[in-house]
């Protein structure tokens, strides 16, 4: 049987049903970002112009990268729960015995965790760029929306939350316990954070060569990693907890 | 307790006279796939059995040697038999005997350490798996249903993953069959245990499945409720649905299942509730009298059906041939020898009671 769109679809459906009955998951969705962008635009609009420039563009830097943070934290615990989540809940077993293919699941968990993840990622930046363009100095204003800051955010954002949810998804299809997932999930989303962060902190000299370079491996990871936890994926394990 | 030893199904078998209260150990592994639509007995056909195309012929499942072994430790261990379509087939054994895993390993969800098996017409595989799940059905014990999801929700999500057309009418039909029309649009967190599992039925009806599997549908439901799922199981059968029900309740075996097997690792018995009673047990005759009789073996002796007897603290119990014939000529006899009979009554061993006994064979056979 080849692969099934409409399979995808009536399980993405259940789990974007499922999000939106659960306010506690949409809420905390939600809220972690907010935390994000107060603490950053607070400092941007009482920040000092006159000051040290490198100072000024360290601090814009900075907050920038929180504006990266959210989708790599946001769904590596929704993604961590996508699996085994499932099989605590006893839901996996009925799926897992319907036609769907490992890779049509896998799909599916994964848009509805970057469908989410993408929306509010981008409403955040916007809101960030809007305030700051309200509030924010002219200077600071300027700094921001010159340069790449907003091609590296909109090109950074959904390769990072690829990174994420597949780290996520790979770590909840081989664990079996939720709460050692989310853990270990939120941790695997961290190194091209650390690449980020030490740019934006200038231990790595920014360039655009770096940048479409790490551009690039994130791309080719979020490709392959499909197949790699397609092949990570075992239905024996899954339903009795190990592989006979 | 009289008891003699199993057949292999569909074999006829000698069945050599006996004193009463000695049995024979049953054979280790009395099973040989059957032809499907046939008695274990090989005599009579199964209940009206028929395929979904209205055939009478070929099986739904065809299972040869089929093992699973988890390192060590053997789940189930050559396990052979066929299930006819339209047949409800019931598959007893105590916990651990390894029930739900035949169930996974046929529904594919866990590959088989060796042997093979052919479901709903495709042989069993790996590459086969999605093929296979497309035809078939499974309610596992647990319904597993999205509890913040409405029973329509839950349903439309399954159809859509079994790629069926017409999904709202499936879906009525489906509620129909469990008579769950009016609570369609509940929540299925506010639903009863019960309910819960009558949805996770209707869920495992929406695709028309070759082969349905139920493991241990009635697990953990009071009594209003399993009655509730035995006459829903009965209305399938009723309309030709082939039924695999793993379950170790022996009355709910008895009551829905044309033909069961009795699993212990390795598959014990099977056949029709009254064939297995009738391999393991002898038929006996109880007699009450109002006081024993002062020559037994003469009066015993003179009635050529009876092929043994003992005493018992209430009379007597008589191993016969048939007791249709056995229990008037008794009756003459003991009148002949001055006996006042208080009764003459047919032994009636339950599907409990085979299934007991060979369990506790197995429970002796280890400590040994």
């Amino acid at each position: 049987m080849s692969f099934s769109w409409t399979r995808v679809g009536a399980l993405l459906r259940k789990e974007l049903r499922d999000y939106r009955r659960n306010r506690f998951v949409i809420g905390t969705m939600a809220a972690v970002p907010v935390l994000f962008i107060t603490l950053p635009m607070i400092q941007l609009i009482d920040a000092d112009v006159t000051g040290n420039t490198a100072h000024l563009s360290l601090r814009i830097g900075l907050s920038l990268l929180y504006m990266l943070v959210i989708p790599v934290t946001m769904p590596s615990v929704v993604c961590a729960y996508s699996v085994v989540g499932e099989r605590e809940q006893g839901t996996l077993e009925p799926v897992l015995t319907t036609p769907i293919r490992r890779e049509e699941f896998l799909i599916a968990k994964a848009l509805a965790a970057f469908v989410p993840t993408l929306v509010i990622a981008y409403a955040v930046f916007g809101i960030f760029l809007a305030v700051a363009a309200l509030f924010a100095h002219p200077v600071i204003v300027s700094a921001i929306y010159a340069g790449p800051h907003i091609l590296v955010q909109f090109l950074f954002t959904p390769l990072l939350a690829g990174w994420a949810i597949w780290v996520g998804i790979a770590v909840s299809a081989r664990s079996t316990d939720v709460r050692i997932a989310q853990q270990l999930s939120v941790l695997g989303s961290v190194p091209p954070l650390v690449i980020l962060a030490l740019m934006s902190l200038n231990v790595i000299t920014e360039s655009t060569a770096l940048a479409i370079g790490l551009a690039a491996a994130l791309l080719a990871f979020d490709l392959l990693a499909w197949r790699v936890v397609a092949a990570m994926f075992d239905r024996e394990r899954l339903v009795i907890g190990r592989r006979g | 307790m009289a008891r003699r030893a199993p057949s292999r199904p569909g074999h006829d078998e000698a069945r050599p006279s006996r004193s009463a209260g000695a049995f024979r150990r049953p054979c280790e592994v009395p099973v040989t796939p059957q032809p499907a639509t046939h008695a274990a007995g090989g005599a009579e056909p199964v209940s009206a059995a028929s395929s979904r195309d209205g055939s009478k012929d070929g099986s739904a499942l065809v299972v040869e040697h089929l093992t699973k072994r988890f390192g060590d430790r053997v789940a189930f261990d050559d396990v052979s038999f066929e299930v006819g379509y339209g047949e409800v087939f019931g598959f007893l054994g105590p916990n651990g005997a390894g029930k739900t895993t035949t169930v996974r390993t046929l529904g594919t969800l866990i590959a088989p350490s060796s042997g093979s098996a052919i479901v709903a017409g495709i042989p069993l595989s790996a590459k086969n798996g999605s093929a296979i799940r497309s035809r078939i059905s499974m309610m596992p014990e647990s319904p597993g249903l999205y509890l913040r999801l409405t029973v329509t929700e839950n349903l439309q999500c399954f159809a859509g993953l079994y790629e069926l057309g017409n999904v709202h009418g499936r879906i009525e039909r489906a509620l129909g069959a469990v008579n769950l029309e009016d609570r369609a649009r509940d929540l299925c967190g506010s639903l009863s245990k019960g309910l819960r599992q009558r949805v996770a039925l209707a869920r495992a009806l929406l695709d028309d499945p070759a082969v349905l599997f139920l493991d241990e549908p009635t697990s953990g439901l009071d009594p209003v409720a399993t009655r509730e799922v035995h006459e829903l199981i009965a209305s399938l059968r009723e309309r030709g649905v082939t039924i695999f029900l793993t379950t170790h309740r022996l009355e709910e075996a008895e009551r829905l299942c044309d033909r069961v097997a009795i699993l212990n690792t390795t598959l014990r018995m099977i056949g029709r509730p009254d064939e297995l009673r009738e391999q393991l047990f002898r038929r006996s005759l109880d007699v009450r009298l109002r006081a024993p009789l002062d020559d037994p073996k003469a009066v015993f002796g003179a009635v050529p059906e009876i092929e043994g007897w003992e005493q018992t603290p209430s009379g007597y119990t008589l191993t016969v041939s048939d007791p249709d014939l056995a229990a008037p000529a008794l009756a003459r006899a003991l009148v002949g020898a001055g006996a006042d009979i208080l009764s003459i009554a047919e032994s009636r061993h339950s599907l409990e009671g085979v299934y007991l006994e060979l369990i506790d064979e197995d429970v002796e056979a280890k400590a040994r």
